[in-house]
């Protein structure tokens, strides 16, 4: 049994320098690793391309012109036009600014907003400052695979409502919502009251991974992450549909159209932009490939762990990039460090922490037991992830998680 | 006319042929607690201490650091930033005028007069004004140049000193505390058992008030604990630095031993067992390292290891004194020290220091040393000792960030 052996394991020296070896990255739902030529085009930004674009001269031309270029290339990994990109610091601000945007431009039309008991904590936590703000949210149910039903959507429309909000694909357990239902709704809610309503998609786990089409998905504005697709972190988008206002979140220099005012993230823009083009390319090659890892995967666990129980959906309605499994008995918190600490990385449902017991909501919401969000690991790929990795992971993870629960059920 | 920190010590004065060894000590601890602010120039004299600052570096910030970090030297009693003038009565004057100015700031706004005296003493009887002199001549004239003043010999708000030394006059008003107690290594080493609750670190800093220098020992059993947890014992060794000059951290690797007495001890008894083991290996460092005695956190009572049947139970395997100084506070006072110590904050962060998987349902709140010694047949103690002192690590944290 080499399982967790102290002694085998990494010393405290490694664990101070986090140079571990990496054998398995399979935890691209929390980040991605940048890609190479990212890196390279960040850097090269920050060498060349230094000056503000604000600046009437040739260096601030050339920076305004690496923005543009980059806004081209996210406008083309998402079918919308480049005069609807707004860069942001991420995808936390983009949803932000959707969401407490369009309540200030709109609050005389209405103050009732509708979402999910399922989505990211940036939408649930923005929801509740409408709610400090006078609105009404209705916060939908997910079923056991974690998806909401269109038609509780369109049966919690109200004349007054002015927003809707669903990611496109869940961060926890990969459901992929049916936002074109729940779009359809929103639309034939609008044109039967004539009144201003409109559809936030949190796409931020979903772009790079499937094809997400702005113009044809029917939402009004849609948020992004680059660091969720082998981009830079502190770098996202909100793609805004025609015709629509929001009030910005941050006051300053015009910048982004007066969309977004603050000097331009000129390297993380840029390399959002060679994100976005490796993305085209990943995508446009279709998700066979990467859901036949995940295949293997699943399978994999599943032959080794009869009892692991995997969540949510395991048809066309699951992204082809996170497997998320209910091990019974496993303390997940502490499988992730001993997984990690042979270089495997996963995520958890919640830590194992009595001080602290914040179970995912999400996991929760599909119906879960505390116990059980306690001892669920979530697996989630990229498209940079080998075959080999899923295959270490599977050999690691075998006597870890046998190891684990036999300690545990004591 | 310069400025000065006055540095008074207190118990230090019992310690008859001692002295000069903790009066060394202290000084060397000020050395180091300042050497970062441009090294001020630290002298003994007349029983004190005086700290005066290199050319163009006694800017009043400047003065506040140095007395923030003075304030965190174990020794000293109290400070009082002070003026230092030639042997001139119009010095004196234009002294007594900056440090009650600075004074009364200090104070704030306020309705009605603020009662002061005047305290002189004149050592160096060459100075042609007596002590009485002093007394009259400075109030009279703070009373004419400083709006906002009252003369109250009987219970003044500010009492301004006026000290005519040798070779120069000294003039001070304000007595900031010190935190007491003995200098660090005035009374020894030992070895502090911290975990990353809130207890151990405070532990630590009364067992340096007291002239201790301490070194930590960290049991970390990971994968059950995190690499979080270590970082935050870390920070409460960098945190207990700042008051000591510097904690030595031995990490133990515990897994092993906590998965033997996991698989081979009955639930109820784990803890017990578990921090026996603790104690073995902690004495097994501290004759390695040739410190004298371990101290922890233990309080009576609060929680099922620290009833006295445990407490008891655990400190037979170890031949060394087991200093608890927290033995006698309540949670609420182990609170309090710990925030104005620094370390709550950090000692609150939410990283479990032991997973919840090892704590049994039930503990036994009374174990017997029978129970517990027949449990431990069925453990190899030796060798589980011997694997995890092998297996230490030894860091030493930087102190810091200044408070």
């Amino acid at each position: 049994m080499r399982g967790l052996r102290a002694g085998a394991g990494p010393g405290l020296t490694a664990v101070k320098q986090l140079k571990r070896r990496t054998e398995a990255y399979l935890d691209n739902a929390a980040t991605t690793r940048p890609h190479a030529a990212v890196v390279a085009a960040v850097v090269e930004a920050m060498r060349g391309a230094f000056g503000n674009p604000s600046s009437p001269h040739a260096l601030g031309l050339e920076a305004e012109r690496a923005v543009k270029a980059a806004r081209e290339a996210v406008a083309a990994l998402l079918g919308a036009h480049p005069d609807q990109v707004v860069f942001t610091s991420g995808g936390t601000e983009a949803i932000n600014t959707a969401l407490k945007g369009i309540a200030a431009a709109y609050r005389r039309e209405g103050r009732h907003a509708v979402t999910a008991a399922a989505e990211h904590p940036a939408t649930l936590a923005a929801m509740r400052h409408l709610e400090e703000d006078g609105f009404e949210v209705t916060v939908l149910p997910v079923d056991g695979q974690g998806l909401v039903d269109p038609a509780a959507v369109r049966a919690a429309l109200r004349p007054d409502t002015l927003l809707a909000s669903f990611m496109l694909v869940n961060n926890e357990v990969g459901s992929v919502q049916p936002v074109a239902g729940i779009a359809a709704a929103v639309r034939e809610h609008r044109q039967a009251t004539g009144r201003p309503c409109f559809l936030h998609v949190d796409a931020v786990q979903a772009v790079g991974r499937l094809p997400v089409s702005f113009a044809q998905l029917g939402a009004d504005l849609l948020s992004l992450s680059g660091h969720k697709f082998h981009g830079p972190k502190g770098v996202g988008a909100l793609v805004v549909g025609e015709g629509v206002r929001f009030r910005p979140l941050l006051a300053g220099g015009g910048q982004e159209g007066g969309r977004r005012s603050g000097t331009e993230n000129v390297p993380g823009i840029v390399g959002l932009g060679k994100a976005a083009k490796l993305a085209a390319g990943w995508v446009a090659a279709g998700p066979s490939e990467l859901r036949a890892l995940r295949g293997r995967l699943v399978a994999g666990i599943r032959e080794r762990f009869p009892d692991a129980r995997l969540l949510g959906p395991d048809d066309e309605r699951a992204a082809p990039h996170i497997a998320s499994f209910v091990f019974p008995g496993l303390p997940g918190e502490v499988a992730v460090r001993a997984l990690g600490a042979r270089g495997v990385y996963v995520s958890t449902g919640s830590a194992c922490s009595t001080r602290k017991p914040d179970p995912s909501h999400v996991l929760l919401a599909m119906g879960l037991a505390p116990g059980e969000v306690r001892s669920a690991l979530r697996f989630s790929l990229s498209p940079m992830t080998e075959e080999r990795e899923i295959d270490t992971a599977l050999a690691v993870l075998e006597p870890v998680v046998a190891e684990l629960r036999a300690l545990a059920r004591r | 006319m310069d400025r000065v920190v006055l540095v008074r010590y207190g118990e230090l004065g019992l310690k008859g042929k001692n002295r000069p060894f903790f009066e060394q000590k202290l000084m060397d601890h000020m050395r180091r607690a300042t050497a970062e602010l441009g090294r001020p120039w630290i002298r003994k004299t007349y029983g004190r201490f005086f700290v005066t600052f290199r050319e163009g570096q006694a800017d009043p910030g400047r003065l506040d650091q140095v007395i923030g970090r003075l304030q965190r030297v174990f020794g000293i009693v109290g400070l009082s930033p002070a003026v230092r003038v030639p042997l001139d009565l119009d010095a004196i004057y234009r002294a007594a005028e900056r440090v009650v100015t600075e004074h009364l700031a200090v104070l704030g706004r306020r309705d009605g007069e603020v009662p002061f005296k005047v305290r002189g003493h004149r050592a160096n009887k060459q100075f042609p004004h007596t002590s009485m002199d002093l007394n009259r001549l400075v109030g009279a004239y703070l009373l004419r140049q400083v709006p906002g003043l009252k003369v109250d010999v009987h219970r003044p708000e500010i009492e301004v000193a006026v000290e005519v030394r040798e070779d120069a006059a000294y003039c001070y008003s304000r007595d900031l505390p010190g935190p007491g107690g003995l200098p660090v290594g005035s009374s020894g080493r030992a070895l502090l058992l911290l975990s990353g609750g809130i207890d151990s670190p405070v532990a630590g800093w009364m067992g340096l008030k007291r002239g201790l220098d301490l070194d930590a020992v960290h049991f970390h059993s990971f994968p059950f604990t995190s690499e979080r947890s270590l970082e935050k014992v870390e920070d409460l060794c960098r945190v207990l630095a700042t008051w000591s000059g510097g904690v030595t951290l031995h990490v133990v690797h515990f897994t092993e031993v906590q998965r033997a007495i996991q698989q081979a001890g009955p639930p109820e008894l784990g803890i017990t067992l578990m921090r026996r083991m603790m104690v073995r290996i902690a004495e097994r460092i501290a004759r390695r390292e040739k410190l004298l005695a371990l101290v922890t956190g233990e309080s009576l009572g609060q929680v099922a290891s620290q009833t006295l049947e445990s407490i008891g139970v655990i400190e037979a395997v170890t031949a060394l004194p087991v200093l608890r100084p927290l033995i006698g506070l309540d949670k609420a006072e182990i609170v309090r020290l710990a925030e104005r110590i620094g370390t709550l904050d950090i000692s609150n962060r939410p990283y479990e220091d032991c997973c919840a998987l090892f704590v049994p349902r039930h503990p036994s709140t009374r174990p017997r040393s029978q129970a517990v010694e027949a449990a431990e047949a069925a453990l190899d103690v030796e060798a589980l000792v011997q694997g995890a002192v092998e297996r230490t690590e030894t860091l030493r944290p930087e102190p810091g960030p200044p408070a």
